[in-house]
């Protein structure tokens, strides 16, 4: 299936892509084909340093399984956190 | 026919809007007659595996064009860059869609060789937008390779700026070709059935082929989806009835 349904939202981060580190400003995750990763479908991650500059992206393709981890060891790393710093920016 | 000597080419052409846009141009060389087929590539964009199903329309002895329908948000990126920009950004507007589409027609029909015959095919959200280009457009032919949210409605949080067409589809001048897998949820059997029925309600003529073991996107060589024995049956259902609608 080609599910269409896609969230996108706005964060703010950096990530690397190839030798040098980009601002990243949006998102969008959605769980469709993958360009890459060998399965029929693959939760997959875009980030944007500008949407009107697709030389400035950098894509992730996880398994749901992986993806899901992923998703609770972050949430699991945030809920841990000490006080004060997940309000720090 | 399947041994013509054929280009394929990036060219402009003029869509939505008169603007220039990119697209794949494939046709036999050894020809002075031709129908004419518009591409529309699926969601993950102008990418190698679909200007393959151009190529394979020329050596079977169409003109192929297929539009880069992604080519304002991002011109000359790499299709998985190019997909990811489009899609973060709502996706490819209908009317867009259409003038992109119209226009595409219109440079294959004012060809040289062109018999005057014109037809669309499009795979996953293209076989949704090859449906609607054949309620707007005056094809011969129309080709729906398993388009999703014809018939259905996408959920109400999608960004994506897609609603069903079969609204539309009183005005279908062409006859159409339906290829879809029973394994595929997006579109489900259940829409199939009822784009089947509302079709036949509508008295529009129409030949659906389903094909069990397969869901989604088994024309896809490039992906783990292909399914062989079904792609080689469906290409055949799309010669016969190309052979039917295109040929003068």
């Amino acid at each position: 299936m080609c599910t269409y349904t896609t969230s996108t939202l706005s964060l703010l981060g950096n990530a690397k892509s190839g030798q040098s580190w980009e601002r990243v400003k949006t998102a969008s995750v959605y769980l469709d084909h993958p360009v890459a990763f060998p399965a029929t479908h693959s939760l997959n991650i875009d980030l944007f340093a500008d949407q009107d500059d697709p030389k400035r992206t950098a894509a992730l393709e996880l398994s749901p399984r992986s993806a899901k981890a992923l998703a609770e060891a972050i949430l699991a790393m945030i809920a841990e956190a000490p006080d004060g710093l997940i309000d720090e920016g | 026919m399947t041994d013509h000597v054929v280009l394929g080419e990036e060219i402009a052409f003029r869509g939505a809007q008169g603007d220039w846009i990119e697209g794949f141009f494939a046709r036999p060389l050894d020809l002075v007659s031709m129908g004419s087929v518009v591409v529309i590539h699926h969601m993950p964009g102008y990418d190698e595996a679909t200007k393959e199903i151009a190529l394979r329309f020329a050596r079977h002895g169409y003109a192929a064009l297929m539009p880069n329908l992604y080519f304002r948000e991002a011109p000359n990126a790499a299709p998985d860059d190019a997909a990811a920009i489009a899609r973060s950004k709502g996706g490819v507007p209908d009317e867009r869609l259409i003038g992109d589409v119209a226009g595409a027609r219109d440079f294959l029909l004012r060809q040289p060789h062109a018999n005057g015959k014109s037809g669309v095919i499009g795979y996953c959200s293209g076989g949704r937008q090859a449906f609607l280009s054949g309620c707007e457009l005056p094809f011969d032919a129309v080709v729906d390779c398993y388009g999703a949210f014809v018939v259905n409605q996408p959920p109400a949080e999608s960004p994506l700026k897609v609603s069903a067409v079969i609204d539309r589809a009183a005005k279908l001048n062409a006859p159409v070709l339906g290829l879809f897998g029973n394994d595929d949820s997006y579109p489900g059997p259940e829409e199939v059935n009822a784009l089947d029925a509302e079709l036949t309600k509508l008295g529009k003529s129409h030949e659906f082929h389903r094909y069990d073991g397969a869901g989604h996107a088994f024309f896809n060589t490039a992906a783990p989806s292909y399914r062989p024995e079904v792609a080689k049956d469906a290409w055949g259902h799309i010669f016969t009835f190309f052979a039917a609608n295109l040929e003068a």
